[in-house]
């Protein structure tokens, strides 16, 4: 049989797979394709502008058609089909006889019949190539205009402001994305994306493009108002693409898509229609899921099997637009006969979410959440499995209040039948199976079943039915820190603690296996530093460390070394200054004023080191530590001392705290801030301790984080004295030291405490665990310990011996090479290294 | 040919540590393991272009003795120069042998 297809989008190349793994013979296969290149993830389009490459977004491994044999045919597009001879005729002129016919040619971006819509810079979202036009385009434009407040309109805003563009979104409604959410959820949804500087202007009418004054171009609308824009993306819907069916005698519907019946089949005999181009009951589908639907349908049917048959489907959705949560669930406007609404508005977090349950009360029907849609998935499993609702279904959207706890749903209570990835339509029988079948983690969980790989939006649940199922096994959740030991980080701290165990070699006998790596080494280190703090450049703890530790000092791209003395609370006096300014001179350092209000030096040698460090000890500098995963900076504010406004002395304080947890090896990185009044200004609210003086004396918050997620601090306790604030603290770290992941800054260690920040306060304030007094005694004891690393260093000839480049020579690398920049030093890059002779070495 | 060229002492070398060595301009890392063995690779690693192997730390990952880069933390093979995580790139490997004490490597 020789199956044909025209279109190789999403939905073709899911038939493809489909046919390939089902088949029990080998079909001849031809696939027309019009696009430049086989199929490739329109729904991660936009990853395209955050660096993803064409080859990154393909669908289609580079064997599939040389596995399969099927044959693809790009860059040609279908012109005409005959359906009573079984032909079809390329735009080259080639004719191409068919047994079964599948079109799945998508749609188009429909672009509003406007004056002026041709114009420069006017441009369309569908594919690569477009992409790329947007991406030329907004280099040469300020302002960015989309048409459109829906769905994909939003994401291409999203585009246009990460291009640095000032984007306006022009929507005809009164309100955005129409389709997916109800009046107050649009409120929510417009007020949060203006927050973020995006124009919007509802209820507009473009009338008219043409040459604008400031900008390329003024829209203007019919209200009379207008805009000035220099680039303009259409995103005002998509149309099938059914020109093919439509001239060639195949049903279409009055508004455009292929007719097809349960089985995907066009009227005419032997053609199926699949994807965005079909139309079925009078409804096209816009999303991904309800295609691969389609797929499998076509696919069983063409193969001669009628078991599966295409019956609609669910168009819920969860979207992170513009960087705000949105979902939306079956029914969301409520048009449903007697249905019930439930909503709950918060205009300060500003969070919308509604529940629309049947007359009966007894089911969901729909929902609607903005801001905050954690509750999707269980009430997605609601929906769709049409189980019966809690009796008080308000407390699905209601955020948990003390002592009333949530009627979670959990992965447990779901029926085998459930959808739990609609994307590639995953139960969670599938997912059982697989683990029945011996799957363990959830890499290979989603490479065996699909789940998870499309959108992403069931990972959670995906992960969760995981450890649901596994645990219901018998089967503990993996957390083996690497290959050598068979424990996470808390349980190997407790090992060691307990069994008094002082060496890596002594760990790994009696709890693990083989030689250890760069993973274990490491963390055993830590662990032993947070234990036993001894200096970790004895011997046997030496070969643990990473270089940075191994070097106490920073190692950059060229293999040199940065150096960073402590500056506690950031205060330094000008003879401190001019003494690290000499040193820097004096050794041809690059200096820096770092984010952590400190000096950092770079370009220094390992032979360097010490010699460096001898004079800057001398001068009564100690290690800052930058190296370590332990104590970096406590950035202060000015405070009381000097500002107006201060009420408390907050650099004697950061002065004070510094000093007393400097050197504590734990997890990760521990960094605090101290300001002297609510006006925050040393950003305590972003670090892992924050302290904010108040009249009577100190907040305390914790757990917050800067860097790559950050996180704001949560308030532990108020009105502190300084030493409750310190008990509290140590007692808050060593809790932390103890029990989190290697790498685990303490925002995440807390996003993944059970019981959260009700239970942290409950450890630390009220010792519901009784361990208080331990943690503040462990605490205590590496505060009283406490040596600078760099000091001992370099009073002792054994561990001085390390610092060399060679073993048997005194020359120094000669790749490292620096060039002068800005009045100082940088590493040369690889070219400058090759003509060096032309390059002024310094 | 090959030349077996004394580099050190073996007690300059510290157990399941690195050291650089400079052999007839050629940067080389060396390695001694805790049953003995010494292990010779090139110093310089193609990912991130700086002679760095010889501070990474040393353990064994699959079966392999390893060193991993501590830039970007790819692992070579001890014997063999190898990288772990990209089969098309090596650093060179040399022939150690240890006699009397001292420790001698093959160079080009
Ligand atoms: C030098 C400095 C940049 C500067 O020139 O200002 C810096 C440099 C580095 N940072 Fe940073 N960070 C520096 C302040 C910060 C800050 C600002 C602050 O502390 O207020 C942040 C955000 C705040 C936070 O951590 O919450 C910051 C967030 C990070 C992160 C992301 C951490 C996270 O939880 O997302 C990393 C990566 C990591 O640790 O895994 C990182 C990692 C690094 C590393 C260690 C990357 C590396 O492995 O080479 C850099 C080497 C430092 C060196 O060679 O000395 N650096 N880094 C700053 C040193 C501060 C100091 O005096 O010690
Ligand atoms: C930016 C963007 C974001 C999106 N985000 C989501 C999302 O988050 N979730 C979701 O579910 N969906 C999303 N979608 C929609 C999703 O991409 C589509 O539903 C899906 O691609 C439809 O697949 P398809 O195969 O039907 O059509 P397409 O992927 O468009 O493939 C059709 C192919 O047929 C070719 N073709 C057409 N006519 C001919 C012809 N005559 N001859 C030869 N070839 C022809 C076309 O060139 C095209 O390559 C998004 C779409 C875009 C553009
Ligand atoms: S932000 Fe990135 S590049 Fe800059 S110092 Fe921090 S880690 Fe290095
Ligand atoms: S629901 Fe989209 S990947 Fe599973």
């Amino acid at each position: 049989m020789r199956i044909v297809m025209i279109g190789h989008g999403m939905v073709g190349h899911r038939f493809l797979e489909n046919l390939s793994s089902k088949s029990t013979e080998q079909h001849e296969v031809i696939v027309l394709a019009e696009e430049a290149r086989p199929a490739y993830d329109r729904v991660q389009l936009s990853a395209f502008f955050n660096g993803k490459t064409a080859e990154d977004l393909s669908l289609t491994p580079q064997d599939f058609f040389s596995n399969t044999g099927y044959g693809l045919q790009l860059n040609t597009r279908a012109t005409h089909i005959d359906t009573i001879a079984k032909l079809v005729t390329t735009q080259n002129g080639d004719t191409i006889h068919y047994d079964k016919l599948v079109l799945a040619t998508g749609s188009y971006p429909f672009v509003p019949p406007v004056v002026g819509n041709n114009r420069e810079g006017c441009l369309v979202y569908r594919t690569i190539e477009d992409l790329e036009a947007i991406r030329d385009s907004a280099l040469k434009s300020k302002v960015g205009v989309v048409v459109g407040g829906g769905l994909l309109g939003l994401e291409a805003a999203k585009a246009l402001k990460d291009l640095g563009l000032e984007t306006h979104v022009v929507e005809f409604a009164p309100r955005l994305m129409a389709v997916q959410v109800d009046d107050g959820g649009g409120k929510v949804l417009r007020k949060k994306i203006a927050e973020l500087g995006v124009g919007i202007h509802t209820e507009r009418n473009t009338v008219e493009i043409t040459d604008g004054e400031k900008c390329l171009h003024v829209m203007k609308f019919s209200d009379g108002t207008s805009l000035e824009t220099d680039m303009i993306l259409f995103s005002a819907g998509i149309r099938p693409r059914d020109d093919i069916a439509r001239n060639n005698g195949i049903a279409v519907g009055a508004r455009g898509g292929i007719v097809v019946d349960n089985f995907c089949r066009t009227n005419a005999p032997d053609v199926y229609a699949i994807g965005e181009c079909a139309l079925w009951e009078g409804k096209i589908y816009g999303l991904v899921a309800p295609g691969y639907q389609m797929a499998d349908v076509a696919c069983t049917h063409i193969l001669g099997g009628e078991d599966k048959e295409f019956l609609g489907a669910d168009m819920s959705t969860k979207l992170k637009l513009l960087g705000v949560d949105v979902a939306s669930i079956g029914d969301a406007h409520g048009v449903t006969a007697g249905s019930i609404n439930y909503s709950y508005v918060d205009e300060r977090t500003q969070t919308y979410k509604k529940i629309v349950v049947s007359a009966d009360g007894k089911k969901l029907l729909g929902a609607v959440l903005i801001g905050d849609v954690e509750a999707y998935g269980d009430l997605l499993q609601l929906k769709l499995n049409d189980m019966d609702l809690p009796a008080n279904p308000e407390g699905l959207i209601l955020p948990s209040l003390e002592g009333s706890s949530k009627p979670l749903l959990g992965a447990d209570a779901l029926p085998m039948k459930a959808v739990i990835c609609s994307c590639n339509n995953v139960s969670k029988q599938d997912l059982c199976n697989a683990i029945e079948g011996g799957v363990v983690d959830l890499s290979e969980l989603k490479s065996c079943t699909k789940a998870a790989t499309s959108c992403g939006g069931c990972a959670a649940l995906v992960g969760q039915v995981l450890k649901c199922e596994l645990t219901k096994r018998g089967v503990e959740v993996k957390k083996d820190i690497c290959e050598h030991f068979a424990y996470s980080r808390q349980e190997l701290y407790h090992l060691a603690k307990i069994g008094n165990i002082r060496t890596f070699d002594d760990l790994i006998a009696k709890h693990g296996k083989g030689d250890g790596c760069d993973i274990c080494k490491p963390t055993t280190a830590s662990i032993m530093s947070s234990l036993w703090n001894e200096h970790i450049l004895k011997k046997p703890l030496a070969g643990l460390q990473d270089t940075n530790d191994y070097f106490l000092a920073n190692m950059q791209k060229d293999g040199t070394y940065s150096i960073v003395p402590r500056i506690a609370g950031g205060e330094i006096t000008p003879d401190g200054l001019i003494t690290i300014g000499q040193v820097a001179k004096k050794y041809k350092l690059y200096t820096k004023i770092t984010g952590g209000q400190r000096i950092d030096l770079f370009g220094a040698r390992v032979e360097q080191l010490p010699v460096i460090w001898r004079e800057l000890v001398d001068a009564g500098f100690e290690s800052g530590h930058a190296y370590g995963k332990s104590l970096r900076t406590v950035k202060s504010c000015v405070g009381s001392t000097w500002c107006r406004y201060g009420v408390q002395d907050s650099v004697g304080f950061a002065i004070q705290l510094e000093n007393r947890y400097r050197g504590l090896r734990s997890p990760h990185k521990i960094k605090f801030g101290v300001s002297g009044c609510t006006r925050e200004c040393a950003e305590a609210q972003s670090k892992d301790v924050g302290v904010i003086a108040t009249e009577k004396g100190w907040n305390l918050y914790v757990c917050g984080n800067g860097g790559m997620k950050p996180r704001h601090a949560e308030l532990l306790a108020s009105d502190l004295d300084s030493a409750t604030l310190i008990k509290y603290v140590d007692r808050f770290l060593m809790f932390y030291v103890a029990t989190a992941d290697r790498l685990q800054r303490t925002s995440v260690w807390r996003d993944n405490l059970e019981g959260g920040l009700d239970y942290l306060k409950a450890v630390v304030i009220d010792d519901s665990l009784g361990l208080a007094d331990e943690l503040e005694m462990q605490m205590q004891f590496v505060v009283d310990t406490f040596a600078c690393e760099w000091k001992e260093a370099i009073n002792n000839p054994e561990t001085l011996k390390r610092f060399r480049s060679f073993v048997n020579s005194d020359e120094t690398d000669n790749n490292v090479v620096f060039v002068e920049e800005r009045g100082q030093i940088r590493p040369a890059t690889v070219s400058e290294k090759a003509g060096r002779i032309a390059v002024a070495e310094v | 040919m090959t030349n077996l060229v004394k580099v050190c002492a073996v007690e300059d070398l510290q157990t399941n540590m690195g050291v650089g060595a400079l052999v007839k301009g050629e940067q080389i890392a060396l390695f001694k393991l805790a049953n003995g063995d010494v292990f010779a690779i090139g110093n310089f690693d193609p990912f991130s272009e700086a002679n760095v192997l010889s501070r990474g730390i040393v353990g064994d990952l699959k079966g392999h003795k390893v060193v991993a880069s501590p830039i970007y933390k790819h692992h070579y093979k001890l014997d063999s120069g190898e990288c772990l995580e990209d089969e098309t790139v090596k650093v060179p490997a040399y022939q150690v042998v240890v006699k009397e004490g001292a420790v001698f490597v093959a160079v080009a």
